[in-house]
């Protein structure tokens, strides 16, 4: 809890975090590039998929991070409205685009690979289907958080509506998979094998890790802007208002 | 408290009378919706009775929407919601009367015009009453949600879009489960298990939603 408090105030967070930023992003760019380079040109091709399974190293930690990055907005939203925290706001506001741009990836990704493997861009699959649905789930907390003229409403509104949103995130997924069972049989093929081959499993950690990384540094220069850029407006407000 | 509540809920009912033209405005929307469908997607009576119960429920659903925007807006215009905050009624309360007044006055009237519509779009006979429960069940969740996504866009810019935005991925799961009850009816199959899991959903929504709404009532009036 002292930790906590401790963080609260924006300067002390700033100043322990800025020179953070170019080692995050080293780091990004480093198991980035290694995870990529093992996936594209290392890791041996799929029997029955072909080429097209690298397509899983960006899509699969893409997925991930969908989920994640959702989970961590609904905690600052919690502990938004639970204690007040002012970076909290700042944090879930600053995760909403990253979380989302992540969901676009793993469903344009999966996309992408659903044409030469199932022979169509869209099924409605229910992993898909859940996707689509928490990318709408983002894109309404983005909406709500920029509607209001007063910043800090909309932030309140949005962590409301990112807590309802999280309980729902299971319901959602529940009844989208009793509709698919319902409606067609699971002939797709899956993904989850018994076991995953190391040579394959490397690059996938890799590239999760590196998604990760990014997320984090993604997300202090996003906190780092809107903190600033909250007191450029109040000094612009002081000179106004004398 | 009971005696508050009563009023409450009586107020919002004869607000809704004066204004009378607002709630078959709803309806009406609703049956224009569903008979739009037959000219997009052609006058076949097969394929017309396998899609009657989406159609139905999916114009319920954009028919709840529409109405929602005002739920709380009206009142927080004219300054009347900020008295209704001070008084000794609790917002939670306050929520939960708007939600039946609501449901009263939008849910119910379609739950009265589906089986007119079910008839239009050729829906099985063993359909009718399991459409018309799986309503019942589902429309009061419906507006149970809404209430949320109606507190949350107090004071905002573009509210009406703004609303369908929030609240529509949320309602997919009643969504799911009330064409699935009437389409297991239609098919000879049990409908048991959609039916308590549309009674889970609106147990769950009863306390949760008021709450949630409550609080986004809460932070517009500070």
């Amino acid at each position: 809890m002292a930790m906590i408090e401790r963080f609260a105030n924006p300067n002390r967070f700033l100043t322990l975090t800025r020179p953070l930023v170019p080692w995050l992003g080293g780091l990004t760019l480093l198991s980035l590039g290694a995870g990529l380079y093992l996936g594209l040109f290392q890791a041996p091709a799929d029997y029955q998929q072909g080429e097209s399974v690298r397509i899983m190293y960006v899509h699969v930690p893409a997925a991930w991070m969908a989920m994640f990055c959702y989970t961590s907005m609904a905690i600052s939203a919690a502990v938004g409205l639970i204690w007040k925290h002012p970076l909290a706001d700042v944090a879930g506001k600053a995760t909403a685009p990253v979380g989302a741009v992540f969901t676009f990836l793993a469903l344009a990704t999966g996309s992408l690979w659903g044409k030469p493997m199932w022979g169509t861009w869209w099924v409605w699959d229910a992993r898909l289907t859940s996707m689509l649905i928490l990318f709408f789930l983002y894109i309404g907390y983005m909406a709500l958080s920029n509607a209001f003229d007063n910043p800090q409403r909309g932030a309140k509104a949005a962590a409301i509506l990112a807590l309802v949103g999280f309980i729902n995130v299971p319901i959602i997924k529940f009844s989208v998979d009793w509709w698919n069972t319902l409606h067609q049989p699971a002939s797709v093929i899956r993904m989850d094998g018994p076991s995953i081959h190391p040579s394959m499993l490397w690059p996938l950690l890799l590239m999760a890790i590196g998604y990760t990384l990014f997320y984090l540094w993604v997300l202090i220069i996003r906190m780092d802007a809107d903190v600033t850029a909250g007191k450029i407006r109040a000094l612009r407000q002081r000179r106004v208002h004398g | 408290m009971m005696r508050r509540f009563s009023l409450l809920v009586r107020r919002d009912l004869r607000l809704a009378q004066r204004q009378g033209l607002d709630s078959l405005m709803v309806v009406m929307f609703f049956v224009i919706a569903v008979v739009l469908f037959p000219f997009g997607v052609g006058p076949e009576p097969g394929i017309l009775a396998r899609i009657a119960a989406g159609v139905i429920w999916v114009a319920a659903l954009l028919s709840t929407m529409l109405s929602l925007e005002r739920l709380f807006l009206t009142d927080y215009e004219d300054g009347s919601l900020e008295l209704l905050a001070l008084s000794p009624v609790t917002l939670e309360v306050l929520v939960l009367a708007k939600v039946i007044a609501h449901w009263l006055t939008t849910g119910l009237p379609l739950i009265i015009a589906a089986p007119l519509l079910a008839v239009l779009l050729n829906m099985d006979a063993d359909g009718f009453w399991v459409l018309i429960g799986a309503l019942a069940l589902g429309t009061p969740t419906l507006s149970l949600l809404g209430a949320v996504g109606a507190a949350l866009i107090l004071g905002s810019r573009r509210g009406g879009v703004l609303l369908s935005l929030l609240i529509l991925p949320l309602f997919i799961p009643v969504l799911i489960f009330g064409v699935s009850a009437v389409d297991s009816a239609i098919g000879g199959y049990a409908i048991k298990a959609q039916f308590l899991i549309l009674g889970g959903l609106f147990v769950f929504a009863l306390p949760l939603c008021p709450w949630a709404a409550a609080a986004g009532i809460r932070q517009s009036l500070e």
